[in-house]
């Protein structure tokens, strides 16, 4: 059985920002659920002697140049603001403090 | 708010002992940001001339669809940063997401790294006021990105608390870092306020003689998180750590240390705990004020980076850049004390304020380096102190270098250069500019001295038998007279002159 | 080829030709599209925004052509684009309410080249939500419908630009896979779809779901078109770090080598036992797509194909490693979507913080399967649970990375059958994910080890009389293996059925 609660789909909620109500953190849990119970079986396959591959074709030290490229007007950056001021972007009073 | 209680200095550190860690940020000055072919604000000499939103492209945007490339160069510092702090480069490293929400930050996660930084397991040497070397351990060094700028409006203060919204200016988002990370520093007792600002002095002297980033605190392109936590003297476990955020001077470093070891000594030895939190440095009060606790929400789900690749820097690319790394700022003192001629206590004068830089730099200009060090470590470093912040960075060596031939070549006196240093520490431009503008060349003009001299005369008729009788330091009434009519802008030893040879036709 | 019907219903390589030798013009042929998106989308809800611009394009298009210059092999032709790929002058959704209205910028990389290319871009093709699904239902802006059926799926993500073929909206179209969003929507609308190598197109501009699986591709009705168009959109792009810097050889030669030869003696063809109804999922598999997949095996076979089983243990737990590797990725793609730099922004009835502003409108900008997603790849990267979920996928990734190398010892190309059913009714899956994943089994493997894969339709099942798609599977790199075995077999195919399979489609309208 899955460790999935309704508790611990609001604290994922809140680590994803998204506001869900409480029917769909009930229906969510229960659906979450049944999807971890079925993904869970990779576990049984992965073994300490395997390497993780993270991506698909193995590439490295794929670089670019240090010369600077065109940039973004703030009239562009900006357009498609939901709220801009004085040439930047407008948010509402933030409450918790720097990472 | 109510003040910390505080517990006296000596006394703390008889029942406590200190642990420090550090983590510093430092700019990178690449022509580009970290990820995106945005020209790089840390890298110019005023980040915010060309306004907010100037400096970004799509991927500093975090907008849909931008994929990130990394700048070649900023690899190449990175490494050579990590060698000069006496790290092992890794064979493979790599990019890392570090995800959370935050309205700086473009794409809500910042690319970092993790499990495997590019630099680790370093040493550097730091020397203390009066000469004592500490060995401070080096965790790691890694490459990461910053984060954009944010302006809080409206509420009282501009800070974050009571502000009815924020802006954001994303021009700083993206320009590569690299955090530098200390081991616990174990075993300063009561050294650790002077050890941790040595600590961050000796950084900033690493980057600069590297030449990889404007290293300027008062700027950002250097910022010092500073970690401190007490255990009871002959206790094996550590004690709880604060971490106090962006100290922006190397005297801050000393004062927010040597404030939080007060601060927790009070807590402890009241019978209470020191909550895990970070805390911010207030510069005008001198203390810290609670921060963000650290809590389970600090989960950052860090994952490797799928849009970058693995950096596996060559074994020849290694030893290319450690070939071509400048000495080391031990042996760089050492050569530096006997090519200035310095006396000890002269050198340490240098090097305790953090001024070694700029002293080279300057000599490196054309200055001799008795000037150099007269003019940092006097004048200027008065100007810094009255206004509370580090002499380094306050003026351009090139510019201290002009002002000291200005001085030689008899077109300032004394007294006026100190007037132009201290109108270029104020932005009114270039020595030369400042001259002009203000009319504070020296008047050598011989006609428009005698006229001063003759009025002078005019006035204290006596002055010149007295003179001629042998009380030559009559004429110092003179000098007086004509100086003040000069407005100081004469060359005081040029108007003896005229008097005596007047005395004598 | 002169009437609306001819020229929605001509290959792309034909048009090209035709445009270029000025036998008609690029203008009349945007114009037939854009007539017959007028005519049926109303039923098939293909398109999520029609370009306004399309035949001003066409017309620049002919100019140049008259003018003696010389374009690509495709220029003239008009194009269908997912809308998960910006797009300068037309918004850029990803099929969700989040960028409903939202005007990238900047092209994405595929989309500049086609521009460079003279082909005429028509609009952005319907998709679900962030290309999270397999029938396009989870679409903000409303379900696409199967044009063999408007009762049933048109696959997905894909599913609007597989369904403009289909309907003859759209003589090409750009897709991007994650999972099989270009070749599953291939298989059950009988359309052409590829999944490139992974770095064979980039990926700049295509808004991310899962950055280390996603790949821009080609969907048509003709194998050598999608090589047509692949050949536009590939190589490398300094902007995308993984994309590759190989040197591809041309993929159209590749098809039209396949369909001259006439045979494939010395190929050998290696059936992935996992992957068809033989395996341990294999009740999974409708009977008429197992029997449509067992005559294409036969006709390979009669044309010299050496027909070999291969096993693959791995792949039966790709569906698992997928749907934690997925949503973890998309969990951190789908962060920047807080509503300050661009998107909607809900604010909850009486203000809040930012914090609060960008929970609402994430809840509010969101469908259901994003969500569940975001929420289980939340859950896949946290602390304490990243070793057996995440790290634990991408383990297995390994093993499925090692199954394609022990497999590719002894076939040159792999197969199976490109989605274990034809399209099922609307509605019949959507509030079942379990079941709706199922839909990629065939599919996923290519995505998490990064090779190319092909969909093209082998014929319609006897029960349903709706298409059925066979997949074919190559080393990484070998793309052009894909477009030659495919236009070989569907030559083949269409010498029996005495023409495409798409002149078997019910009529629209
Ligand atoms: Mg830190
Ligand atoms: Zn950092």
């Amino acid at each position: 059985m899955s460790e999935i609660t309704p508790d611990l789909v609001r604290h994922l909620a809140g680590l994803a920002r998204i506001a869900l109500s409480d029917a769909e953190i009930q229906r969510l849990t229960g659906e979450l659920g049944q999807i971890v119970d079925s993904v869970a079986k990779v576990s049984e396959v992965a073994t300490a002697d395997v390497p993780a591959t993270s991506h698909p074709i193995p590439l490295t030290n794929v670089f670019r140049d240090d010369v600077p490229g065109p940039t973004l007007s703030p009239a562009a950056a900006l357009a498609g603001a939901p709220e801009a001021e004085s040439d930047r972007f407008k948010v509402s009073a933030i409450l918790g403090e720097e990472q | 708010m109510p003040r910390d209680a505080l517990m006296d200095f000596d006394a703390a550190l008889e029942k406590y002992e200190p642990v420090l860690g550090f983590e510093v940020h430092v700019e990178l000055s690449t022509a580009t940001k970290m990820f995106s072919d945005a020209p790089n604000p840390a890298t110019g000499d005023d980040a915010e001339a060309a306004g907010p939103n100037t400096a970004i492209t799509p991927v500093d945007l975090g907008l849909p669809g931008s994929l990130p490339v990394v700048n070649e160069t900023a690899v190449r510092y990175s490494i050579s940063l990590g060698l000069a702090l006496g790290c092992r480069i890794a064979e493979s490293s790599r990019f890392a997401r570090k995800n959370y929400f935050y309205p700086d930050l473009a794409k809500n996660y910042q690319i970092s790294q993790y499990d495997e930084p590019i630099a680790f397991e370093g040493e550097v040497e730091v020397e203390l006021e009066d000469g004592t070397v500490v060995r401070v351990p080096i965790e790691r060094a890694h490459m990461e990105e910053d984060a954009g700028k944010l302006t809080h409006v409206g509420g009282a203060t501009g800070r974050i608390h009571g502000a009815e919204y924020s802006l954001v200016d994303y021009n700083r988002a993206g320009v590569p870092l690299v955090e530098i990370v200390t081991k616990p520093i174990y075993g300063t007792a009561e050294r650790a306020p002077e050890v941790g600002r040595a600590y961050v002095g000796a950084i900033r002297e690493i980057v600069r003689g590297l030449g990889i980033s404007q290293a300027r605190m008062e700027r950002g392109n250097l910022r010092c998180d500073a970690n401190v936590s007490l255990r009871p003297r002959g206790a094996e476990k550590l004690g709880t750590r604060t971490e106090t955020k962006n100290v922006n001077s190397l005297r801050s470093v000393e004062r927010a240390v040597r404030y939080e070891i007060r601060r927790q000594a009070a807590i402890l030895d009241g019978g209470g705990t020191i909550t895990q939190e970070t805390r911010h440095w207030h510069e005008d009060r001198g203390e810290t004020s609670a921060g963000r606790p650290k809590s389970d929400a600090d989960d950052y789900r860090y994952f490797p980076e799928p849009d970058l690749l693995p950096v596996e820097p060559s074994a020849e690319l290694i030893e290319e850049l450690r070939a071509a790394l400048p000495e080391a700022p031990a042996v760089r003192r050492r050569r530096l004390k006997a090519d200035w001629g310095f006396t000890d206590e002269e050198f340490r004068d240098v090097a305790n304020s953090g001024l070694l830089v700029e002293v080279a730099e300057t000599v490196a200009a054309g200055a001799a380096p008795a000037q150099a060090r007269k003019w940092w470590t006097g004048e200027i470093a008065r100007i810094a102190n009255a206004r509370t912040t580090d002499p380094a960075g306050l003026i351009s060596p090139v510019h201290v270098s002009e002002i000291v031939a200005m001085v030689e070549n008899g077109e300032l006196t004394d007294r006026l250069a100190r007037q132009v240093v201290e109108a270029v520490i104020d932005g009114e431009g270039s020595p030369a500019e400042v001259v002009t503008t203000r009319g504070l060349q020296v008047v050598s003009d011989d006609s428009a001295l005698t006229a001063a001299i003759d009025a002078a005369l005019a006035e204290q008729p006596d002055v010149l038998a007295k003179i001629r009788d042998g009380k030559v330091q009559a004429a110092g009434a003179i000098i007086g007279a004509v100086m003040k009519q000069m407005r100081g802008q004469a060359d005081a030893a040029r108007v003896r002159e005229l008097i005596l040879e007047r005395a004598q036709s | 080829m002169s009437t609306a019907s001819e020229l929605t219903r001509a290959s792309a390589a034909d048009l090209a030709a035709a445009i270029a030798a000025r036998e008609v013009s690029s203008a009349e042929v945007t114009r037939a599209h854009l007539e017959r998106i007028g005519a049926v989308d109303g039923d098939v809800h293909a398109f999520l925004h029609v370009s306004e611009a399309a035949i001003a394009t066409a017309e620049e298009v002919d100019r140049r052509l008259a003018a003696g210059e010389r374009l690509g092999p495709l220029a003239g032709v008009p194009v269908a684009i997912k809308d998960v790929l910006c797009t300068i002058y037309m918004p850029s959704t990803a099929g969700s309410r989040i960028l409903e209205g939202w005007v990238p910028p900047y092209d994405a990389t595929p989309v500049a080249r086609l521009r460079a290319a003279g082909l005429v871009p028509l609009g952005k093709t319907n998709m679900d939500e962030f290309a999270m699904g397999s029938s396009t239902e989870y679409s903000a802006y409303g379900a696409t419908r199967n044009p063999w059926d408007l009762t049933r799926i048109p696959g997905g993500s894909g599913g609007g630009s597989a369904a403009a073929l289909a309907a003859f909206e759209a003589p090409l179209a750009l897709g991007s896979d994650t999972g099989g969003s270009i070749r599953q929507p291939a298989a059950v609308t009988g359309t052409v779809g590829v999944k490139p190598t992974y770095g064979g197109v980039s990926r700049y501009g295509a808004i991310a779901l899962a950055s280390s699986l996603d790949q821009v591709g080609p969907v048509s009705r003709s194998v050598l078109d999608a090589a047509l168009l692949h050949d536009v959109i590939g190589g490398h792009d300094p902007r995308d770090s993984t994309s590759l810097r190989d040197a591809w050889p041309s993929f159209a030669d590749a098809a039209r080598r396949g369909a001259e030869e006439g045979t494939l003696r010395g190929l050998r063809v290696g059936v992935v036992r996992e992957l068809t109804a033989d395996g341990p999922t294999g009740d999974g598999f409708q009977a008429g797509v197992t029997q449509r997949f067992r005559e294409a095996l036969g006709i390979l076979a009669d044309a010299g194909a050496e027909i070999v089983e291969v096993d693959a243990p791995s792949f039966d737990y790709g569906i698992a490693a997928y749907y934690l590797i997925l949503p973890a990725e998309a969990s951190s793609n789908l962060a920047k979507f807080d509503s300050v730099r661009f998107g909607l922004r809900v604010t909850p009835p009486g203000g809040g913080t930012v914090e609060q502003v960008m929970a609402a409108t994430r809840e509010a900008g969101f469908g259901p399967e994003v969500k569940r997603r975001v929420i289980l790849g939340t859950y896949a990267l946290s602390a304490g649970y990243y070793d057996a979920y995440y790290g634990s996928a991408q383990k297995v990734r390994t093993l499925i990375q090692r199954d394609f190398a022990a497999a590719f010892e002894t076939a040159d190309v792999l197969v199976s059958p490109a989605a274990p059913t034809t399209a099922f009714p609307l509605g019949a899956k959507v509030d079942d994910p379990l079941a709706m994943y199922l839909n990629d089994l065939t599919t996923i493997p290519a995505n998490l080890a990064g090779v190319p894969g092909i969909a093209l339709p082998v014929g319609l099942a006897p029960e349903d009389g709706l298409p059925v798609g066979i997949q074919f599977m190559a080393p990484a790199r070998a793309d052009d293996r894909l477009y030659h075995v495919g236009a070989a077999l569907e030559r083949l195919l269409q010498e029996r059925w005495g023409g495409p399979l798409h002149a078997q489609a019910p009529a629209l309208g």
